[in-house]
């Protein structure tokens, strides 16, 4: 295929890409080291109450945003250099914290406490993640043939739904007396408020995580676990390997690419976690990194969005990302170059 | 597990077996409950008692409830038209229709059991057993607490059939857009060997893992102002960007471009090139070739990536939210007012009612096409 056939495939697609994805990223990166802001003036303002003889007149001076000839805030668009990461950042303060060991006092800045929680989560979930996914898969292809079809429609649906639905279902089971709560407040006879800490909502969040994206790894591993070599599987049993030495010395490295795959798009997928809180509402104990670039993103009661904050915070949050995929990207990198 | 060296004792397929049903019932348990919860009053719902949320005492007492004798026949008319989708539906489709034309008549077949089925289940069923249930005595006394009137509150009082209009557009547009764009480039990538190609699928991936809020930063001061910054080009009639379904989709179908033509490169791969080279000694040109040789036999990949568009715009809450005013608002993003308001218990049912509302056209989705969904997760992975 020449290079203009090519072009004339791919043009389309790539002109999208570039477009809404590469030129976003460039203008994201050029607005966090930009402010716009109305401009104030300072104007003095006489208000004068009716009183008895005369009037009583005050003049107080007042900032107020400059109006152009259509009635419009006029605006300014500065150059402020790192301004808004130190603002999302708070370095002085959150060194402050460390070095007095403090661990509270950075938990009240809300990116450290967003980044904090978003690596445990991404970290916690995803051996659980693998870990239940392989689990499931093996119990599916271990199941009679009549039922693996109804099986896997049934795992299928926690992965299909909706996340955000996903979340509020979870959440509608543990809320206040939900159903689940009810349960274990009769077994264990204790009150229980499973919305009221920070710790109860993240294992919550985790369980729904794990819940959700299992059966993904799971559909994954069975359709892999499908081209075990059966030779080798007998081979072993008469050198005497144990179910369990199988398990672990031909089907686990039989699956070692799915396992890097799933773990990749599930480091991916969790880093940027965000149904999560909206879903069981913890903005006020767990929100994570998406979450606060998205309400930087969203009007405040006066009405302005914070864009060069959130740009600011969502440039950070892609560094994140970088760091957290660049191990797992130079193995297949060099998975790749010794293949060939 | 043929072989007998591979066969498992009893007690271990047992366990298996075990554990198995127990996952079932986590991945099951909390879709079905909220479904459970949306058809009973707000006090059976949120009742600490499992049994009473499923009998529904407190709906039954105010009068709306199931007889088993309704349940009976009810449960007779969804069995006796799923035998008649899966068994009689398909032979009639292909005896009735010209080969070739086999789509159009699915697409009637399916609408026509649709409606069939609501007439009969809506209009017939309750008009025969509002007759037949005083003549049965204790079987025809309601004894399951069941309301449909969440429901009525959503898609009627609130407004939610619009939230449905716009998620449906939002949808349609960014499945067929990103259908049509990513085919092309799926084929163009997988019958090029290039440095190139090697090159935008590797950016693509990297695209992937960005989060949508980075991007979302990005759009919202250029979509807000961009009656400003289009009004040379366009004239004075330059639309704002911001709340517009359409920016929305092409934005969806960008963010989605990247799984796309990785999911149809693999899937292009798997047609053997030799068809088009065939086609091209017969003097076919490549676009010639892709549409009379390739076309024809993609469409279950095509089908199976479609899936995954469809449910990448319809699950979206992020990129919706922020790039849509009120009135164009999808469904998913229209939930979260619903519970997030100061409520009472029963707007609470309410919201769960919606909830069940999304999620029902998605349990059919995979009803219908858990194959190729389940070819869809595995394709990707299983071929690198």
């Amino acid at each position: 295929m020449n290079f203009r056939t090519f072009a004339a495939f791919v043009g389309p697609s790539v002109f999208m890409m570039l477009l809404f994805i590469a030129f976003p990223l460039v203008s994201v990166f050029k607005q966090s080291f930009y402010i716009t802001q109305p401009i104030y003036e300072t104007v003095e303002v006489e208000t004068c109450t009716p009183g008895f003889l005369t009037q009583t007149c005050t003049t107080e001076e007042v900032s107020q945003p400059k109006l152009d000839e259509h009635g419009e805030v006029i605006t300014r668009t500065e150059y402020v250099g790192l301004q808004s990461y130190l603002n999302v950042l708070e370095p002085e303060r959150a060194w402050r914290a460390i070095t007095n060991g403090e661990w509270n006092v950075l938990s009240t800045i809300d990116f450290w406490k967003a980044l904090r929680f978003t690596v445990t989560f991404t970290l916690i979930t995803l051996p659980l993640v693998v870990g239940c996914g392989l689990g499931i898969a093996v119990l599916i292809n271990n199941a009679a043939k009549s039922i693996k079809g109804p099986v896997i429609f049934v795992s299928l649906l926690p992965f299909i739904i909706t996340p955000l639905i996903g979340v509020l279902s979870i959440n509608w089971l543990f809320r206040g007396d939900g159903i689940l709560t009810a349960t274990m407040e009769w077994w264990l006879q204790r009150d229980i408020a499973l919305f009221a800490q920070a710790w109860t909502i993240e294992i919550l969040m985790m369980l729904y995580r794990v819940w959700h994206v299992a059966p993904f790894a799971a559909i994954v591993f069975y359709a892999g676990l499908q081209t075990v070599n059966q030779d080798s599987l007998e081979s072993a049993v008469i050198d005497g390997a144990t179910r369990w030495q199988r398990m672990k010395y031909i089907v686990v490295p039989h699956l070692m690419p799915l396992i890097i795959f799933v773990s990749m798009i599930h480091l991916m997928d969790a880093f940027r976690t965000f149904e999560e809180v909206v879903g069981f509402s913890s903005q006020g104990y767990v929100i994570s990194l998406q979450w606060l670039t998205y309400d930087f993103l969203v009007p405040d009661q006066a009405g302005n969005r914070s864009i060069s904050r959130a740009s600011a915070s969502a440039m950070l949050t892609m560094i994140g990302i970088v760091i957290l995929l660049i191990f797992p990207l130079r193995r297949t990198w060099r998975d790749h170059k010794g293949g060939h | 597990m043929s072989s007998r060296a591979l066969r498992q004792p009893l007690s271990l397929r047992l366990t298996s077996n075990i554990f198995l049903a127990f996952w079932c019932l986590v991945a099951a348990f909390p879709i079905v409950w909220i479904v459970v919860m949306s058809f009973k009053s707000p006090v059976d719902a949120y009742d600490s008692n499992a049994l009473n949320v499923i009998m529904g005492p407190a709906t039954l007492a105010t009068g709306n409830g199931l007889s088993v004798l309704d349940i009976i026949l009810g449960i007779v008319v969804i069995w006796g038209t799923v035998i008649v989708a899966t068994k009689k539906l398909p032979s009639m489709v292909l005896s009735y229709t010209k080969p070739g034309q086999h789509w159009f008549g699915w697409i009637i077949g399916v609408l026509a059991l649709l409606i069939g089925f609501l007439v009969v289940f809506f209009v017939v069923l309750p008009a025969v057993l509002n007759v037949l249930n005083p003549l049965f005595g204790p079987l025809g006394r309601d004894v399951l607490g069941l309301t449909t009137e969440h429901y009525k509150t959503v898609w009627v009082d609130r407004g939610f059939s619009s939230n449905f209009r716009n998620s449906l557009i939002v949808t349609a547009g960014v499945v067929t857009v990103s259908l049509t764009v990513g085919t092309l480039a799926g084929y163009g990538l997988a019958r090029s060997g290039s440095t190139l190609a090697f090159w935008i699928l590797i950016i693509a991936l990297i695209f992937r893992a960005l989060p949508h809020s980075v991007l979302v930063a990005g759009y919202l001061p250029v979509f807000i102002n961009s009656a400003e910054w289009l009004s040379p080009i366009l004239g004075d009639n330059a639309p704002t960007l911001y709340g517009k379904p359409f920016a929305v989709i092409a934005v969806l179908v960008a963010i989605n471009q990247p799984f796309t033509i990785w999911m149809l490169r693999s899937f292009f791969q798997n047609i053997p090139a030799e068809l088009d080279e065939a086609a091209r000694v017969d003097g076919c040109n490549h676009f010639q070739a892709f549409r009379r040789v390739i076309m024809p036999v993609m469409w279950p990949g095509v089908i199976t990536t479609g899936l995954f568009s469809f449910l990448l715009a319809y699950n979206d809450l992020l990129v919706t939210s922020l790039l849509l005013d009120a009135q164009n608002q999808t469904m998913v993003p229209a939930i979260v007012g619903m519970f997030n308001r100061e409520t009472t218990t029963t707007d609470q049912v309410v919201a769960v009612a919606a909830a069940v509302s999304i999620t029902a056209p998605l349990f059919f989705l995979v009803m219908i096409f858990q194959r190729q969904i389940v070819s869809g997760l595995t394709a990707g992975a299983v071929k690198g």
